[in-house]
């Protein structure tokens, strides 16, 4: 019989491999060793280690181990190149940017080729999905480069930026990471995974065949040593960084208190949510775009199942039989929907879990795989009647398992998907548009997916809520990740300036009307725990009340409250700024009592023009409730997705001594007009303003527990507030010498830190871009996916 | 581990399950869900995720041929016009071609010749000694706006004459409006009056106007018996896509799941290079199973088609890019 006649009989594919001539061409021009590209240029290759085929366990190449000099030379030509590139004007800048885009598209092959073999996924992947989605990252960056000056007044570049990246994505994580920050006018140093840094020296030399200025781009190659260096580098204000929560929460660590901006990528235990009325054959072959692309090794992967009673043994069957039409093979095969995984860690970490499961009671079902493969392959794996209290429900597998389990209503749908620290992404997949839309601002994932999955596109953020990480990539509001507000439109000249110091506690007590104010917990006062309480004294130094001195219990009882009460964020935008007028009105009335407390503190320069600014600010932020709209961007599908703003949830608000009206009617007002519920500590030094304002939001309306004041020392409180892993956000505005204190307890639930000294705040006086930046804080970004089409 | 090991083993079925067809369910029907834009990317991956190369490819395109069929449906058909289709049927390929490639022992034909009513007999007499069967159009083509009762004796009449296989066309109007019962009660006696001929149901997905109603049509087909479902007439501004097939497929492999009954499928119209062809066979082969790559379930109604895979095999052959002046016409 003849090979055609055998191939007739029987109609399958056989293997056909894309080319790797080029790409091992490329190899061969340096030799297979490569140096670092520092400052424009390739280093002499040193410390070489080997970079692996998974597929075949052959060396591709060998790099450089970055060592500290490396780090070290990288900073200083960064600082020069980020000279240079700030002397350019936005269209200069952007035509690079435009031409790396081009590049990408014109060397598509060979990069694509680079990336199969480098990392194991399927070409048709890297081919059809990375490569393309990087090249249009650059397009869309070199816009906002453009745009820049226009779009982004009153901002500029953070400085250097050193960006870690993991390996599942290797080219397409540098073009999220590089694209936005010199587009913004940034430089960087990017360490890219050991396991995969080839795409990025051959983007290296794209920057260098494209004449970019030496130091805008620097590449220093490396493992997590190496990223340690890059991290600690004193000059680099900014981290970007994309990879497993753990080292996540390292670096959160090593830079508390460091000032330096932070954007986390994490991991994701994302939930695949199939209502009975969805298209379940769609809905199947979603389920392989979500847990078996790219090996499973995606931070958003769909990997929790979660499937409506009624259709889940009808579902299951269907995933089966969906499972016995996967192909493996070598990456390079065009035929081939799943090559290895990375490494032999990363197999025997999926084996590991996957056993875990089984000890749980979990039913397993796998694919036969091909006996004559020799790489780290891992077999796609369904995981049934799995539960949410067993570990391969809540731990990221990062490989291509998928654990399903049941719900009876659409409520339950939502607690089992919320039922994770992670919040990155998720799936519904019903034909009701009314479900789907319930269902999508009610999950805690920074993207929702209707009826796809595993959609990206530049316009559109990417990022996630809870230990999924903070920041956002791609989208206007991936710009802001690299630029910072300028300090001259918020802060105040240091002479005008009134600090602590100028207080001298005196413990002698003034006999006076007495005035003990309480807390304000869940719409009512209470009386401290600790049952002590602090004096607050005037400018003459005269006790003038006391207020409670709040403790651990305090704190837990008002976070407590601010979670169970969510009366507050379930008003519309309207009735929210009906309450926030109200508040001023109320207020208002007692222009003349605040003004004379106002006046017997030192920490107020001007109480009428503070407390005229007070109101002014209620005002301001009544009328942004519902005014800060989110977005529909404009992606290349045939989908609106909608960018949401939602409240950050629970945030911590921590006051300043300066302007202790103006400050905390400020922060208050910013946060509460998008539907966020807070607990505040007011000023330590002069905290009455802030507990006299609880009559008024007790006659304005105001639902229970929006607002917690909680009075007190401040150290005493922050730790509790900020290692609480109910809350969701800290806004520090006092003494910056907790700064490093906050960031390290906010580790365990990564909540959203920032921290702006509100001493040094011009409370009075600020430029309107600061109003923007605090409703900006006040919300987070979910973007949601809606395809259409009858 | 419990690793259920029975689970990925097929079995490769060489007897079809003949459709019978099975009593009116309208549940399966409001069932439907159908989501476009899931379709569409489906569609586009699966293409992208599977290719076939040289000799595989030749294989493939070889099996197209024998999966066609051949089809000449215009107003201006002649007698000597479907002769010469005939003859082009019977020798699909070069003959120097079939001994290059060693494949002469394959015997490749085409699937069918599908013509007019009015050319039955003529089609019969010139694939004479060739086990080519004759398909007829019937049932008012490409309209279907022509009273029931000549539809009935339409279709009589061409068994009658010798057609082995019946293309009807659907009563679009039944689909527009809902009438799902009145669809099924039609395609019955559409069944009936073919008796043991093989009976290709025409959806003419183009004028369904949704890709819900395309499935509930090929479900309410299969139900009345049908054993094609196929896409178009030809004649439709939209025919052959791959979201049809897709959605048709699909629908083919649901009824098969609840009946046991196989159905086959036949992409018409627009289909005319060999590059679509293979895409058509692949997603088939995706949904269905290999099964359904034979002339016995699936069917490519062409007319130039084959112009096409003859200048891809003597490319295969020679190594130079062919030109269609170089092989025969029908």
């Amino acid at each position: 019989m003849t090979k055609i006649e055998d191939s007739f009989k029987k109609m399958d594919y056989e293997e056909a491999l894309e080319s790797d001539k080029e790409a091992l061409e490329w190899i061969a021009k340096h030799n297979g060793q490569f140096g670092h590209f520092i400052g424009g240029r390739f280093t002499k290759p040193k410390n070489l280690f080997k970079t692996i085929n998974p597929f075949n366990k052959r060396e591709i190449a060998k790099v450089s181990q970055g060592t500290i000099a490396d780090i070290k030379n990288s900073v200083k030509v960064a600082r020069s190149g980020f000279e240079k590139w700030q002397s350019l004007s936005s269209f200069q800048r952007s035509k690079y940017l435009y031409a790396i885009a081009r590049y990408i598209q014109k060397e598509s092959r060979t990069i694509s080729v680079l990336e199969s073999i480098e990392n194991g996924k399927s070409i048709r992947e890297s081919r059809d999905i990375d490569i393309p989605l990087a090249a249009r990252h650059f397009y869309y960056h070199a816009g906002w480069a453009q745009l820049l000056d226009e779009e982004f007044e009153n901002y500029s570049p953070v400085g250097i930026c050193g960006q870690i990246i993991p390996w599942n994505f290797p080219l397409l994580m540098l073009a999220w990471k590089v694209a936005p920050a010199i587009a913004a006018g940034n430089s960087v140093i990017l360490k890219p995974a050991e396991q995969t840094s080839l795409t990025a020296l051959y983007f290296a030399e794209i920057c260098r065949r494209i004449k970019l200025p030496a130091g805008v781009v620097n590449v220093v190659t490396g493992d997590g040593i190496t990223g340690s260096y890059l991290v600690k580098e004193k000059d680099v204000s900014k981290i970007a960084f994309t990879g497993s929560t753990q080292v996540g929460k390292e670096i959160k660590k090593s830079t508390a208190g460091s000032g330096k901006k932070l954007t986390l990528e994490l991991g994701g235990k994302s939930p695949f949510i199939i209502f009975e009325d969805a298209d379940l054959d769609s809905a199947v072959e979603g389920i392989v775009d979500a847990i078996w692309f790219n090996q499973g090794q995606v931070c958003c992967a769909g990997s929790r199942l979660l499937l409506h009673e009624s259709i889940s043994s009808k579902v299951e069957k269907k995933i089966l039989s969906r499972m016995k039409k996967l192909r493996f093979g070598n990456p390079l095969d065009k035929s081939i929907d799943m090559g290895p995984l990375i490494s032999l860690e990363q197999l025997n970490r999926v084996k590991r879990l996957v056993e875990s499961g089984l000890e749980g009671g979990a039913d397993i079902y796998q694919c036969d795989m091909p006996p004559l493969l020799k790489g780290y392959f891992y077999p796609p794996t369904l995981l049934k009647n799995v539960s949410p209290s067993m570990e391969i429900f809540q731990q990221e597998i990062f490989g291509p398992v998928l654990s399903s389990t049941t719900f009876r209503t659409p409520e339950e749908a939502v607690a089992l998907a919320n039922n994770s620290r992670y919040g990155l992404s998720a799936s519904i997949w019903s034909e009701n548009i009314n479900l789907a839309l319930d269902i999508s601002p009610k999950l805690k994932v920074g993207v929702v997916w209707i009826n796809s999955t595993n959609v990206f596109d530049a316009a559109v953020g990417f990022g996630g809520y809870r230990e999924s990480g903070y920041g956002r990539e791609g989208g206007k509001e991936g710009m802001y990740e690299y630029l910072e507000i300028n300090s001259d439109t918020f802060s105040i000249k240091k002479e005008a300036r009134i600090f602590r110091e100028n207080i001298s506690r005196s413990r002698q007590s003034v006999p006076h009307i007495d005035q003990t104010r309480k807390m304000f917990i869940g719409g009512n006062q209470k009386r401290g725990d600790s049952g002590h309480s602090i004096e607050v004294f005037d400018r003459k130094k005269q006790e003038i009340a006391t207020v409670g001195r709040g403790n651990r219990k305090d704190i837990r009882n008002a976070v407590e409250a601010a979670n169970k009460q969510m009366n507050w964020t379930a008003l519309s935008s309207h009735a929210r700024a009906q309450i926030m007028f109200y508040i001023a009105e109320n207020l208002s009335q007692r222009r003349d009592y605040f003004i004379s407390l106002l006046s017997s503190t030192t920490f107020c320069k001007n109480p009428i023009q503070e407390f005229d600014t007070a109101l002014k600010r209620l005002f301001t932020f009544a009328s942004w409730a519902d005014k800060f709209d989110g977005a529909v961007h404009q992606a290349p599908v045939r989908a609106n997705t909608i960018a949401l703003n939602e409240p950050v949830g629970v945030i911590g608000v921590i006051c300043p001594n300066l302007a202790p009206l103006a400050s905390f009617v400020t922060l208050i007002a910013a946060a509460l007009c998008q539907g966020n519920r807070l607990v505040v500590i007011p000023s330590e030094n002069f905290p009455l303003p802030a507990v006299d304002m609880y009559q008024i939001f007790e006659t304005s309306d105001v639902p229970a527990a929006a607002i917690n004041i909680v009075t007190g020392n401040h150290e005493e409180l922050i730790k509790t507030l900020s290692e609480h892993n109910s809350v969701d956000g800290i806004w520090n505005f006092g003494d910056s010498k907790y700064e490093s204190d906050i960031d390290i307890a906010s580790i365990s639930n990564l909540k959203q830190i920032w921290s702006t000294n509100g001493n040094n705040v011009n409370w009075i006086n600020y430029h309107a871009s600061f109003n923007k930046l605090l409703l900006r804080k006040s919300s987070q970004v979910k973007n949601i996916w809606i395809p259409y089409g009858e | 581990m419990p690793l259920d090991k029975n689970f990925n083993k097929t079995k490769m079925d060489a007897v079809i399950v003949k459709n019978e067809g099975v009593p009116f369910q309208l549940e399966a029907i409001n069932e439907v869900r159908i989501n476009k834009s899931a379709v569409e990317k489906r569609c586009a991956s699966a293409t992208n995720r599977r290719t076939v190369k040289k000799h595989n490819q030749v294989a493939w395109l070889l099996k197209a041929i024998t999966c066609m069929d051949l089809t000449t449906l215009s107003g201006d058909d002649t007698e000597r016009r479907v002769v010469r289709l005939c003859n082009k049927a019977k020798t699909p390929l070069r003959n120097d071609l079939l001994k290059k490639l060693g494949i002469e022992d394959l015997n490749i034909k085409v699937g069918g010749v599908c013509v007019y009513h009015q050319f039955i007999r003529t089609a019969l007499r010139a694939l004479q000694g060739s086990t080519i069967p004759v398909v007829a159009v019937s049932t008012g083509f490409p309209a279907g706006h022509t009273p029931k009762k000549t539809k009935i004796l339409e279709i009589k009449e061409s068994i009658r004459s010798g057609a082995q296989e019946i293309d009807i066309v659907i009563s679009r109007r039944h689909v527009l409006s809902g009438n799902w019962k009145k669809l099924y009660d039609e395609v019955s006696e559409y069944k009936e009056a073919s008796g043991t001929a093989c009976l290709k149901t025409i959806l003419a997905t183009g004028e369904l106007g949704t890709l819900k109603n395309v499935k509930k049509a090929a479900l309410i087909c299969m139900m009345a018996g049908a054993n094609f479902i196929k896409t178009s007439t030809g004649k439709e501004s939209i025919n052959a896509t791959l979201p049809f097939t897709l959605v048709m497929s699909r629908a083919i492999r649901e009824y098969r799941e609840c009946t046991g009954f196989e159905v086959g499928y036949k992409p018409a119209g627009g289909i005319s290079s060999a590059k679509d062809c293979l895409s058509y066979m692949m997603l088939v082969k995706e949904e269905l199973g290999s099964k359904w790559l034979h002339p016995s379930l699936f069917r490519l109604g062409a007319s130039s088609l084959l112009s096409d895979i003859e200048r891809q095999i003597e490319h295969y052959v020679t190594g130079q890019y062919s030109s269609f002046n170089r092989h025969g016409i029908a």
